[in-house]
């Protein structure tokens, strides 16, 4: 437990809207080790994305925390105020966002973004920084450090990109870093280099990883647990080869079903039918049980157990009944 | 950038080639200029030796071109109402518009840029709102009782300004300014408020808009997820990226600026070009029209000219690809 | 609005009856917009409903002039010298008559005179509008249509217009005007050499917004199958892209409207506008920043607020409106 990096207990996150008070996050309890990669994979509106942002403090506003811990090495950083939560973001937690395009400013060049995050949190000065800055650029593998930290953002491809957001994420040296979708808006050809290369430097420091991804084949291939998110509730929590292997949760079961990784040998893939509820209209009991196979009356009255860190592995009341 | 420049430039050539052509026509078409200028005692022999002297012979195209060249010379004929040429006149009163306008402008622009970043960071504040409310009533205020407001409340009720005229001006050659004496400073308040506000509400509201909007966009929220300071993401980064749009329109507002000074010169009696037009028109003065039409287009034009380019220094895309312009 | 007349004009038209299905398909467009989200959203804004009360009492106040006023102040035979200069709700010390918002030099009501002076900046402000949108409908359907280089020619002059404020420009062509009106008839012909000017300094805006949308249009599959039926160019524009702009036109006719009641006012309060023989607000106005410091704020004051409450409350429509109709027209 002491090199636990990122825990979170029964994390709830709500938006007051018109139509009453939405739980986009609700009761979400994970933990992540020092070195470690947590897959963090549903469909989109589970609640992947909103976990990723309160954990680093990042709510768009109305949305916020309304209950729950988060703990980072240690420290609890769900009550801090702007000014100290504002020091962790960059320093302690590092994030990778979906779309490179987006994510840089277009009208500074790459190597002063660099600078600028590393002077806000290292205590170096402005032509150390530049030092740290070429060798970051070079870790990540951009050709040319030396000469391109002068080059603007729309200089460089979509790859090049991500690289350059990941070196942004990883140059004041985090003990965590929140991947959301980083490879989404990638071409295919590109998507397995920026995990691989996020993979390897993350292991080379020992910084905890949460990958936040609906691509099931991303996580098998490199996450340590898997952590499956449904209507804003953790379904199930596990080893990623357990998980994967042997899911214990229908939604879980389905979805391997569904995904070409578990269909082996010609085997038709499977769908889940129906879709995820909105969370305006999240039916009473488990929110899973109207496309649930194995739903009794017990799921319709209750909802399913809240899972726990270290606690059993699926949210259903029926755990493990029905096979793969 | 070598290609784009001189684009533009041609571009503006040709603009003023039409307003020269619409000044030219007014010279021509609007009234008689013969009849102006001999007044009621003439002779046909008369009217034949100024018609060759004026070149009113020769075919349309070499008229024209005359025209443009005396133009260029600044040379607009006689005001048929002060009976002296027109570019002394405009040469005499133009420091007081320049002077008026600068001010007006940089009060615009601190102003503007200040309240417009302000109302965007605090959206909800009370403060943001209240000035948001005000900004609405000051776009529909005409300009002209903003100045009468104004000139109420300072000159009549307090006492403390001026209400028209410029106060004392010291000669610095040909230039008169007002910017050396207490009175000329003083009598430049209320004229440079009254001319600044409008403009100062558009910029303020263009930039709280473009502001959100940027606000909004993913290299923010990674700014903040890289925990810097609000100082460095709202005018580090999301300043810097509403700059294009508002510096086109501020541009264009610079220009209104000498447009609208022609109101709030009337309104306070202020000795520049715009009260010099705006009498031009209610006496039918063609030649100080037609001189104040070509003025304003040339320095229109110029100040478009310096926006184009200023893109340059700000947005590095266009520097490579100059379909990039093409976007907006 | 274009979203919703979209789907009826998918329907070829056949030949006979042409004219009454445009127009019923119009009339159905309308009360479609009109009887749902429209009036809905209207009914939500208190700014909105507030703007058009207001507004609706200026004008109608404005239209039945006659009705209301005491008085017309333009009849020489109801004056009375005597009653110059009466503060407002008092009574004059000579004739012991009250007049609400007092009285000018002449004796002339403030009152009468502001609803009769309504009057004339509403005239002008409407006939502006209307002038500016024929003009820049018919040149953006033209332009957008036919293109060519006729349209490259329409929108040159557009963009260099453009470069000019429309005050100037309004400015520029009442002095042009004024040059050709023979000196006697010049006060006669003001208004309308006004409302010229300003319809001409504000077309343009209409122009590129129905040049735009006809672009879209005309590519459109029904437009060419229009055009296989052998449908002109006149129909195709009138009938099938024209229903298309109503809804942006019609905010930008309501913000025009805004803009030429302040442009006439300004015009009129330099001097170069209505003449102090038909006083609009703005000569009004002009008239009374004379009475300015010997006290008669009255003169000055009630013109004034008026034109505020005409101008703010008009923008305010136009800036729902806009938000309802098309919010991307920012």
């Amino acid at each position: 437990m002491t090199d636990t990096v990122l825990k979170v207990v029964n994390l709830t996150v709500k938006i007051p809207t018109r139509q009453g008070v939405l739980r986009p996050v609700d009761k979400l309890s994970l933990e992540i080790a020092k070195g470690k990669i947590l897959g963090v994979v549903g469909e989109s509106g589970a609640g992947k994305s909103m976990t990723g942002n309160a954990v680093i403090g990042l709510l768009d506003p109305p949305a916020h925390i309304s209950g729950g811990e988060i703990w980072l090495n240690g420290k609890r950083i769900d009550t801090l105020t702007r000014e100290p939560m504002r020091a962790v973001r960059g320093k302690q937690i590092g994030m990778v966002f979906q779309d490179p395009l987006t994510s840089l400013n277009p009208l500074l060049p790459i190597g002063d973004q660099l600078t600028e995050t590393m002077l806000e949190h290292l205590d170096i000065s402005a032509s150390e920084a530049e030092k740290r800055a070429i060798a970051a650029l070079e870790e990540v593998g951009i050709p040319g450090a030396a000469e391109r930290i002068k080059s603007y953002p729309h200089e460089f491809s979509g790859g090049m990109r991500q690289r350059v957001v990941i070196a942004l994420a990883l140059c004041a040296e985090p003990s965590l870093v929140v991947a959301d979708e980083p490879t989404t808006a990638l071409d295919v050809s590109v998507q397995a280099q920026i995990i691989a290369l996020l993979k390897r430097l993350c292991a080379e420091r020992g910084t905890a990883i949460m990958l936040i991804t609906h691509d099931m084949g991303v996580i098998a291939e490199t996450a340590d647990d898997v952590a499956v998110m449904y209507a804003g509730r953790m379904a199930e929590l596990g080893p990623v080869r357990d998980v994967l292997t042997r899911p214990t949760h229908p939604y879980t079961q389905g979805l391997m079903a569904s995904t070409p990784l578990a269909a082996k040998g010609g085997k038709r893939l499977n769908q889940i039918p129906g879709a995820m509820p909105r969370l305006t209209e999240l039916p009473a009991g488990c929110a899973f049980h109207p496309r649930c196979p194995i739903a009794k009356d017990k799921c319709r009255a209750d909802p399913a157990p809240t899972l726990g860190a270290g606690d059993g592995r699926a949210a259903c009341w029926f755990a493990g009944e029905a096979g793969p | 950038m070598l290609a784009f420049a001189i684009r533009r430039a041609f571009q503006s050539l040709i603009v003023l080639l039409v307003v020269g052509l619409v000044a030219f026509s007014m010279f021509n078409f609007v009234g008689d200029p013969i009849d102006s200028m001999l007044g009621q005692e003439r002779t046909g022999a008369d009217i034949e030796r100024l018609r060759t002297q004026l070149g009113l012979d020769q075919p349309f195209p070499v008229q024209y071109y005359r025209f443009l060249e005396s133009a260029v010379q600044g040379n607009f004929g006689i005001s048929y109402r002060l009976g002296r040429p027109v570019s002394k006149i405009i040469a005499e009163r133009l420091p007081a518009t320049l002077e008026l306008a600068m001010v007006s402008a940089v009060l615009a622009i601190v102003f503007g840029v200040a309240l417009g970043v302000f109302t965007a960071i605090r959206r909800n504040g009370w403060a943001a709102n209240t000035v948001m409310t005000l900004s609405l009533i000051g776009v529909s205020l005409p300009t002209f009782l903003i100045g009468i407001l104004l000139i109420y409340l300072f000159a009549v009720e307090l006492g403390w300004l001026p209400s028209f005229g410029r106060g004392d001006v010291v000669d610095l050659g040909w230039w008169r300014t007002g910017f050396l004496t207490q009175s000329g400073l003083k009598a430049l308040v209320l004229p440079a408020i009254t001319l600044g506000l409008y403009q100062m509400t558009l910029i303020m509201r263009l930039v709280r808009s473009e502001m959100l909007e940027v606000l909004r966009q993913d290299y923010i929220r990674f700014a903040r997820a890289r925990g810097l300071r609000d100082r460095s993401v709202y005018f580090r980064h999301a300043l810097k990226n509403t700059l294009v749009p508002v510096i086109t329109v501020t541009g264009m507002q610079l220009g209104s600026i000498i447009a609208f000074a022609i109101i709030t010169e009337t309104v306070f009696q202020w000795p520049g070009v715009g009260l010099l037009f705006i009498n031009a028109i209610r006496f039918v003065d063609i030649p100080v029209m037609a001189a104040y039409l070509m003025l304003i287009s040339v320095m229109f034009v110029i100040i478009n000219f310096i926006v184009d380019m200023l893109y340059f220094a700000i947005d590095p895309r266009l520097r490579v690809d100059r379909t990039g312009s093409a976007q907006k | 609005m274009s979203q919703e007349t979209k789907g009826q004009n998918h329907q070829p038209a056949t030949s006979p009856g042409e004219t009454s299905q445009a127009g019923n398909r119009l009339t159905r467009a309308w009360s479609r917009a009109a009887g749902s989200d429209f009036i809905w959203s209207f009914k939500r804004s208190p700014v909105a409903v507030v703007s058009f009360l207001v507004a609706l009492g200026l004008v109608l106040g404005a239209v039945l002039a006659p009705l209301f006023a005491p008085h017309n102040p333009f009849d020489p035979a109801t004056l009375n010298l005597m009653n110059g200069f009466s503060s407002p709700m008092q009574p004059n010390a000579f004739t012991g008559e009250v007049f609400w918002l007092g009285t000018d030099d002449q004796g002339r009501d403030v009152f009468s005179t502001i609803l009769y002076g309504m009057r004339i900046s509403l005239f002008v402000g409407f006939a502006a509008v209307a002038f500016a949108m024929v003009l820049g409908v018919t040149l953006g359907l033209i332009a957008g249509y036919v293109g060519g280089w006729i349209g490259a020619v329409i929108m040159r002059i557009a963009d260099v217009q453009l470069t000019f404020p429309g005050i100037l420009v309004a400015m520029l062509i009442f002095g042009i005007a004024k040059g050709f009106t023979p000196l006697e008839q010049r006060d006669e012909m003001a208004i309308w050499v006004l409302i010229i000017a300003i319809g001409l300094s504000e077309w343009v805006q209409f122009a590129r917004v129905v040049r735009g949308a006809t672009m879209v249009e005309k590519g459109k599959e029904y437009v060419q199958a229009a055009r296989l039926n052998g449908r002109g160019a006149g129909g195709i524009m009138i009938r099938h892209i024209l229903p298309n702009v109503l809804g942006p036109v019609l905010v930008i006719a309501t913000i025009s409207l805004a803009l030429a009641i302040i442009a006439e006012a300004t015009l009129s309060f330099l001097g170069v506008g209505a003449p102090p023989t038909q006083p609009s607000l703005g000569t009004l106005i002009r008239i009374g920043q004379g009475y300015l410091f010997s006290g008669e704020w009255w003169i000055l004051l009630f013109p004034s607020v008026t034109l505020l409450a005409l101008a703010l409350s008009v923008n305010l429509l136009g800036d729902w409106l806009r938000d309802v109709l098309n919010p991307r027209l920012r």
